[in-house]
């Protein structure tokens, strides 16, 4: 599997990061012997394995839905870096 | 009294629970170190003033009977705390003040421990050097220029110097043991689901465990109790019962069989790891253990595993970096994709950044199956191979990591090289087992090097044991001169 420029490009477009033009060459240099490192694994035949989905033995626990944090809306929006009383703001969605 | 910021955590709460020093004191002395850490850099947040606070108000009326009374200790920067700023080594969270306390720190916190800074880490714990934490390089005490290791360089850093009596880290790959074999220091990953993930950054959330960074085996089992526990709020933390690794600690090893995968033994590895490995080999074998060859077949194929598991997790676990509700947001950008786009652009890092490709890639459609799928067959088989052979042996015996501290930008251009550090620590993380590095050695250089014990889950007592029981017979002395002081 070769990476080249578009690939890198359309990648980078579905991960929502802008790529710096001067450092596609590189990028795509490290990312081609990054995947040629990981594609050892094809040497391994794995026809009848199963893929690993979980590390622990049990299922995942489920809990009650209930509300034990919460009336914290002030000190969360602390955090945003833009915020008009309640709300987050966000750049113009709809003309 | 000698220099109380050399001595171990254990030895420091004995003289507080003997009444002999106060926490005070012990703070301050500790604090004294922090102001030399200008060169070392193992700290992106200084709390001294709210623990000198805290070490006061606990000697007006001292509780004893918790697990770390009056202790000042520092935690990697990727451990949330309320109300005070959690960086995960990133721009992105450059501002981020949590309004809620990670689990494990809370647990610290209510053992009678409280905070003494925020210390320095690879930008998302994505590293093995330190050196892509957006807060600058983190030297190693061991020498200049050199190295600490990473992700959690700046706790190995920061507990080697006498910054802090004990530490807490977070290992993926290998995370807290190389830099614990790095710094001549003992780390300990815990079987995955034992320490709650809750309120901790997330990098890879099948792989994250925190685990303890302390000078002594002795402390490593203390903190590990006080870290230790069942947690409603993490999902896959494992509902078992409290244990008192401290307590039961022993160094009565007799009969315990410890294996030896041929595997571990790679090209070009210095003949000092060997001779280090062969040293392990015999001082478990005079304490009464018997020493067996063992197979773990599928051990060249954990690294391109984890290259690809890791990275499919972070691009998920970080795709919530936008901008919008907490973290750094661009200022560039004429809509709302554009402001994603330059916001993500502008705050990851370089290192980060390829990882999140790696990891879209690997997930995107057309080659899932290709990649994701085949790496988690292969991660089942990497499983096995530790199945199969606890079926026989008690602990692995293994090198921490192939080689010892390198200068800073060495690896810096060459990716797989430093991904390379990780070969011995990161089948750990795929089978979700535990794993010690204790300090073993020394290369050339006199740089320390680490050996590493591996265990069946759930099996620390085990593994601490025979730890402690090594660690006795090796008698490892850090012999720092403290240059950074000058």
């Amino acid at each position: 599997m070769s990476i080249d420029k578009d690939k890198i490009k359309h990648i980078s477009k579905l991960a929502r990061i802008s790529v710096d033009e001067k450092k596609i060459d590189s990028l795509t240099k490290d990312l081609s012997s990054i995947f040629k490192f990981i594609e050892k694994l094809n040497e391994l035949k794995t026809d009848n394995i199963e893929p690993l989905s979980s590390i622990l033995d049990e299922p995942l626990r489920l809990r009650k839905d209930e509300i034990n944090d919460g009336k914290i809306r002030e000190k969360i929006l602390e955090n945003s870096p833009q915020k008009n009383e309640e709300f987050f703001v966000v750049p113009k969605v709809i003309e | 009294m000698p220099d109380i910021t050399k001595k171990s955590l254990t030895e420091i709460i004995s003289l507080i629970k003997k009444k002999e020093v106060k926490s005070e004191e012990i703070t301050q002395s500790f604090i004294k170190n922090i102001d030399s850490d200008k060169k070392l850099n193992s700290f992106i947040t200084n709390c001294s003033e709210q623990a000198l606070e805290k070490a006061k108000n606990f000697d007006k009326n001292p509780n004893l009977q918790t697990l770390l009374p009056g202790v000042p200790l520092a935690v990697k920067d990727l451990f949330c705390t309320e109300g005070v700023k959690t960086t995960a080594g990133s721009k992105m969270l450059e501002n981020f003040i949590p309004n809620y306390e990670s689990t494990i720190t809370k647990n610290l916190w209510n053992e009678g421990a409280f905070l003494l800074g925020k210390l320095n880490c690879d930008e998302y714990a994505m590293g093995s050097s330190n050196e892509t934490s957006y807060y600058g390089n983190v030297m190693n005490p061991i020498a200049e220029n050199t190295v600490p290791g990473g992700s959690s360089g700046g706790s190995a850093s920061a507990l080697a110097a006498d910054l802090t009596p004990t530490t807490i880290g977070t290992d993926t790959g290998g995370s807290i043991r190389q830099p614990a074999s790095f710094t001549g220091t003992v780390g300990l990953k815990p079987t995955y689901g034992l320490c709650s993930r809750w309120g901790i950054v997330a990098f890879a959330s099948s792989l994250d465990q925190a685990g303890p960074m302390t000078k002594t085996v002795e402390d490593c089992a203390l903190m590990l109790e006080a870290m230790a526990g069942f947690d409603e709020k993490d999902s896959t933390s494992i509902n078992k019962k409290k244990e008192n690794y401290s307590k039961k600690l022993t160094d009565n090893i007799k009969g315990l069989k410890i294996g030896i995968p041929k595997e571990y033994r790679v090209d070009g590895m210095p003949k000092e790891i060997d001779q280090l490995w062969e040293n392990g080999k015999k001082i478990l074998k005079d304490s009464g253990a018997e020493i067996i060859d063992i197979s773990l077949p599928n051990t060249k194929y954990a690294l391109p595993t984890y290259y690809i598991v890791a990275p499919a997790e972070a691009s998920s676990n970080l795709a919530r970096y936008d901008g919008v509700k907490y973290g750094f947001r661009s200022s560039k950008g004429k809509n709302l994709i554009e402001m994603y786009e330059n916001t993500r652009s502008e705050g990851f890092g370089d290192e980060v950044k390829r990882r999140i490709l790696i990891g879209t890639y690997v997930l995107s459609s057309g080659y899932y199956d290709a990649y994701y799928i085949k790496a988690q067959k292969v991660r089942q088989l990497i499983k096995n191979d530790f199945d199969q052979s606890f079926k026989k042996v008690d602990a692995i015996l293994t090198p921490s990591t192939p080689s010892a501290a390198f200068k800073i930008g060495e690896k810096k251009d060459d990716p797989i090289s430093m991904y390379l550090n990780d070969i011995f620590t990161v089948p750990v993380n795929l089978a979700g087992i535990p794993a010690i590095s204790i300090p073993a050695g020394t290369d050339s250089n006199n740089y320390p090097l680490g050996l590493q014990l591996i265990g069946k889950p759930l099996d620390e007592q085990k593994l601490l044991n025979i730890a402690y029981a090594a660690e006795k017979k090796i008698n490892f002395k850090q012999n720092l001169q403290r240059w950074w002081e000058k």
